[in-house]
């Protein structure tokens, strides 16, 4: 094949997945000359699996992205068609917001986002090789022989690299949604050093609205009072379009599927790639959870445009009349019609254990990784990676100091230490119980956490900044007076206060004394408090947490300080850790491969007991 | 601490006393090597480094310019089996201060280094020949000189308190990850955090806490000895008592009373216990400003003491200072109390009804003669040493305890939030630091302070 020279660029990024988008927009946004590369430009920002954005965990993630700048959480506002904020009533650090977006309309969406983007350019092409120099990125090459001269590299292939679909006994080569898959690039990548391994995940099958009996289905509608991902999206005009409904399997789906489970490849051997355990597929699900009787699923609407319904909780890869026969087994699903089969797909990605905090290649530089390829699931997982990756390849480039963030500032923080320090067995699903701050790491305060440094990166603009403190300023003021204001003992007071099954009071009170009471809200004061000043709905949310949760906030802190000892304890980057004395074997392996920066990391990492940790505290003390 | 990071290191690991052996321990990389140079081996012809873990030699002891210092007995453990984890070699040799000393010098000329107090087990826990809390075991099992408290520090040793505990941490990660699960998975019911059943579980994992930090109070008793008042009126027979439990005049004997006028005290054994005795002023109204003084230090050494040995007189009756005493003793709840009716060869005259309706345990004894000591050590056996409670086996030590009552006081906290309507995302805050607490004290959670700590109370040699 002739190659030829065809552009140089700052930063290119393979791949125009939700991670690939995010890291190209922010790059380009940065003011990096940045170009984005991908088999299909119709599958830009596609959602080949479920529907929707958000979720536990991961509605965090999205408000955060927007935090920081990123875009997932603008463009979901603009395509939602239905909002519902999960967990409520479990306590407002738990709230999480969830969308179910319109996917066509999504995608079109953010494809014309990123082509209005001046300084990103967009290219229909399959990357298949990477070269580089003294381990440092140079060109890349496309299948039809292109060779762009390129400083930074962010992989972000999804499940395209090396993508192989299953459906029963049948396996072919596929990207997702019947695109080609990347087939070359892998072979590049190995060369140049990069470890793959294989991980797998799965979808469902989509049917025909009108197979489906809806009188026989719980109807979920969205909320009244929607709330928005973006900060700067305005709350009024939201609307929810559609419903979303619950059905339930049972003992006769779960015979079927039991009666069929060899006909699947990942129990007669033929996928060897690791799926997910937090998004099991269905027969996973039977087979690991045989005493549970029935299962959940949600039947969502997978747009406007279309009448396709997606089956949340039934990703399958048996074969397509075992499909058809458990599904119809489903009250209200007795006559359903597949118009997408379900199936499982398997794709190469790389050992996260082997990037930094800023997702670059620890011995490749200029080589970045984003998403699928380093081992998580979701979407909004990779476009937070996305977005990190973006900003740190674009920072780099014109020299400035690229950023990491911690496990106390967010859940991005979080998610990356997870990958780069613990790594990953299974595809990584974000969620709640893996961050140790969830109280501090509300979706709620997500712009008080990391707006300041999106403004300081230049992803935020001087205009939202001003409005973000503004906000700050007033949550202070608001907090400030009603530590100071009391209210006296009044009839009606006492009598709300016994309504809500408090108890009265006798003498004048700090109005924040009593909003820290846990049957008391803000607004219930409201009638006692005459000077209160009008706020906008997120002002007196962080009010009225902040005065409620005060005490917890306050461990939350403690508990992060002790952390932040350790993480001062660096370690040496050049340290070979056989020459320490006392630690175990399999702690002189992992922190040999790992090196990592500080003993707060060390103590993270699996194999490292607490013992090893002490001689490292030990040691480095001396 | 390590001082001698990757050093090898060496102590003489007996009390430091002439006496018939002294054990010189060296472990580390290099122990074997230096062994070979101060070793010529007399049973076998294998230098040290050739010999074979867990095996022993006879040979002379020699200085590094050849001079014959002892002979005695080399013992090899190769790692990691060893008290250490590392080589280790014990050199025994004859108990002299000046020949140990000899000998522990060209040991240390050949490249150890003096080991520091609790070195050896701290090697011991950094090389994961032991929990946290068996390490600390120890150095309670080094420190004790009654058998009871001997027995659970043992127990302690072998991982009964680290079981314990993580029976007990184990059920709170669980609560945590079912917490953890109705969180991320909002369309899912998970049972078990309804709030009757949380309540219950948590109540459960508190009882199970503050029973193992009861026994702290034992603990303490048992490791440092019983603080005991040998309380009464004036010759009554107290110093005679005392001197018998002792085993020597350590109080003035005389017929006149109230000889006895500062507190005299004295740590005995006394069957598996040690008591740690007072002699006190004997309990009286008087003019004398000294004896007054004396009487009124007796009084508050009654109210601070674990037990009180109260001692009648036999051939007297009852007058209004034993019934002070009587009262005294009733008055200090929380603290035991023996009655012992001395003088049990004179004719009787005390109403012992009174007593004995007053006293749970009554002993007849006669200090002059030693009848009834037996008994007495009985008594107090069972007072101290048994007790129907599951964690009557183990001791704990003071920053057991804290960490202990931190996690309970925690889980009693989150409790009282659960009741008042306290959301679980807060409540779960309060029970992920009660679960750190937990982990803390089983050494599962490395704070800054725990290896430091506990290794520095060590003495040197173990």
């Amino acid at each position: 094949m002739e190659k030829y020279y065809m552009d140089e660029y700052d930063v290119a990024v393979i791949g125009a997945g939700h991670a690939g988008v995010e890291a190209a927009l922010a790059s380009a946004r940065l003011g990096a000359k940045t170009v984005m590369l991908t088999i299909s430009l119709d599958a830009i920002a596609n959602m080949p699996c479920n529907p929707s954005i958000g979720g536990t965990a991961k509605g965090h993630l999205v408000r955060e992205i927007d935090a920081l700048g990123g875009q997932m959480g603008k463009s979901a506002d603009k395509c939602f068609i239905q909002s519902r904020m999960l967990n409520r009533g479990k306590g407002p650090a738990v709230h999480s917001l969830r969308v179910q977006a319109d996917r066509v309309k999504y995608r079109e969406y953010m494809k014309k986002v990123c082509e209005e983007q001046t300084g990103l350019d967009i290219k229909q092409a399959e990357v298949t090789e990477v070269i580089t120099e003294n381990d440092e990125v140079r060109e890349i090459v496309t299948s039809l022989g292109a060779v762009y001269r390129v400083k930074k590299v962010i992989i972000a292939t999804g499940t395209y690299l090396k993508g192989m679909i299953h459906v029963g006994e049948v396996s072919y080569e596929s990207g997702p949604d019947a695109t080609l898959p990347a087939r070359y690039l892998s072979e590049s990548l190995e060369k140049i050093g990069v470890k793959l391994r294989r991980f797998k995940t799965g979808t469902p099958a989509r049917v025909h609205k009108r197979s489906i009996d809806f009188s026989q289905l719980e109807r979920q509608d969205g909320d009244e009072d929607i709330q928005p991902f973006s900060f700067e999206t305005d709350r009024s005009g939201l609307k929810n379009i559609v419903s979303c409904y619950v059905a339930y399997t049972n003992s006769e789906t779960h015979r079927v599927i039991t009666d069929n489970i060899h006909r699947s490849p990942l129990y007669s051997g033929r996928i060897h790639g690791i799926g997910p355990r937090y998004c099991p597929s269905i027969e996973d699900k039977i087979v690991r959870f045989s005493e549970k009787p029935r299962h959940q699923l949600f039947i969502e609407p997978m747009g406007l445009g279309t009448d396709e319904y997606y089956l949340q909780g039934m990703s399958s890869s048996l074969p397509e009349d075992v499909q058809i026969k458990f599904l119809r087994t489903i009250k209200g699903l007795e006559n359903v019609e597949i118009m997408r089969n379900a199936y499982a797909i398997e794709y190469d990605c790389c050992d996260p254990q082997d990037l930094r905090h800023t997702l670059e290649f620890k011995r490749i530089k200029g080589l970045y990784g984003a998403g699928q390829f380093n081992g998580t699931s979701g979407y909004e997982e990779a476009a937070a990676q996305g977005l990190i990756a973006g900003i740190n390849a674009a920072l780099s480039v014109q020299g400035r100091e690229q950023i990491t963030l911690s496990r106390s500032s967010s859940y991005i923080g979080t998610l990356i230490d997870d990958l780069v320090i613990k790594g990953c067995t299974d595809p990584y699903r974000m969620m709640t119980s893996r961050s140790e701050y969830r109280l501090i790491l509300r979706q709620d305060n997500a712009d008080e956490r990391l707006t300041p440094l999106g403004y300081e990166i230049g992803l935020i603009s001087k205009e939202r900044y001003d409005r973000f403190l503004e906000k700050r300023e007033q949550i202070e003021r608001e907090i400030k007076r009603l530590k100071k204001t009391t209210v006296s003992p009044s009839e009606e007071l006492n009598k709300m206060l016994a309504e809500r099954g408090t108890s009265p009071i006798t003498t004048g009170i700090r109005i924040a004394e009593l909003i820290k009471r846990p049957q008391i809200s803000y607004d219930d004061l409201a009638p006692f408090d005459s000077e209160r000043p009008v706020l906008s709905y997120e002002v007196k949310e962080q009010v009225s947490l902040r005065i409620e949760y005060d005490g917890y906030i306050a461990r939350q802190l403690m508990e992060i300080e002790h952390v932040k000892r350790l993480e001062e304890k660096k370690l040496p980057a050049d340290i070979d850790y056989k020459d320490i004395g006392g630690l175990s074997l399999e702690a002189i392996e992992k922190l040999n491969r790992i090196k990592p920066e500080n003993i707060g990391q060390a103590s993270r990492i699996s194999g490292v007991s607490p013992a090893d940790v002490s001689v490292l505290v030990i040691r480095m003390s001396k | 601490m390590i001082l001698h990071y990757g050093e090898t290191i060496a102590a003489v690991s007996t009390p430091r006393a002439a006496g018939g052996i002294a054990v010189i321990r060296i472990s580390g990389e290099c122990a074997l090597n230096i062994a070979d140079r101060i070793f010529i081996p007399v049973s076998t012809s294998k230098k040290p480094s050739e010999m074979d873990g867990y095996t022993c030699a006879y040979g002379r002891f020699v200085s590094l310019s050849g001079e014959q210092l002892d002979d005695g007995i080399l013992t090899v453990f190769k790692a990691p089996r060893s008290y250490t984890g590392e080589n280790v070699v014990e050199l025994s040799c004859h108990g002299g201060i000046y020949v140990t000393e000899r000998v522990l010098r060209s040991v240390y000329e050949l490249g150890a280094y003096p080991a520091s107090g609790g070195e050896f087990t701290e090697r011991a826990f950094l090389n994961h020949k032991m929990t946290l809390t068996q390490a600390e075991a120890v150095m309670d099992i080094i420190s004790a000189e009654g058998r009871g408290f001997h027995r659970r520090a043992v127990n302690v040793k072998d991982g009964s308190l680290y079981r314990m505990i993580k029976e007990q941490s184990d059920r709170l990660t669980a609560v945590l990850g079912e917490i953890g699960a109705w969180i991320d998975y909002p369309d899912e019911d998970i049972p078990g955090l309804e709030n009757n059943a949380l309540e219950e579980r948590l109540t459960d994992i508190y009882t199970g806490l503050a029973g193992i930090s009861s026994v702290y109070d034992n603990s303490r008793i048992l490791r440092s000895g019983i603080d005991t008042v040998i309380a009464g009126k004036p010759n009554v027979g107290k110093s005679t008592l005392m001197n018998l439990l002792s085993g020597c005049e350590r109080s003035i004997v005389t017929d006149e009373a109230g000889t006895t006028r500062d507190i005299v005290e004295e740590s005995v054994r006394l069957g598996d216990i040690v008591l740690k005795l007072s002699d006190t002023a004997g309990l009286r109204s008087t003019d004398s400003i000294a004896e007054g003084a004396g009487i009124e230090k007796a009084r508050k050494k009654i109210l601070s003491a674990d037990l009180i040995i109260a001692v009648f007189d036999n051939g007297d009756t009852l007058d209004d200072n034993d019934r002070q005493l009587i009262e005294l003793c009733k008055k200090t709840e929380g603290i035991k109390s023996v009655a012992c009716i001395n003088k049990s060869d004179k004719e009787n005259r005390l109403d012992k009804n009174i007593i004995e309706q007053c006293f749970d345990n009554v002993i007849y004894i006669s200090a002059k003669t030693g009848s009834g000591i037996e008994e007495l050590q009985n008594v107090l056996n069972k007072l101290f040493l048994t007790n129907s409670s599951i964690y009557n086996e183990i001791t704990i030590n003071e920053r057991q305890k804290i960490c202990l009552d931190k996690a309970a006081s925690l889980i009693n906290e989150a409790l009282d939030n659960i009741k008042s309507g306290v959301t679980l995302d807060a409540v779960n805050i309060v029970l992920d630091e009660a679960l750190n607490a937990l982990l803390e004290l089983n050494g599962e959670r490395v704070t800054e302070a725990v290896t430091d700590e506990i290794f520095s109370h060590f003495c040197v040699g173990k």
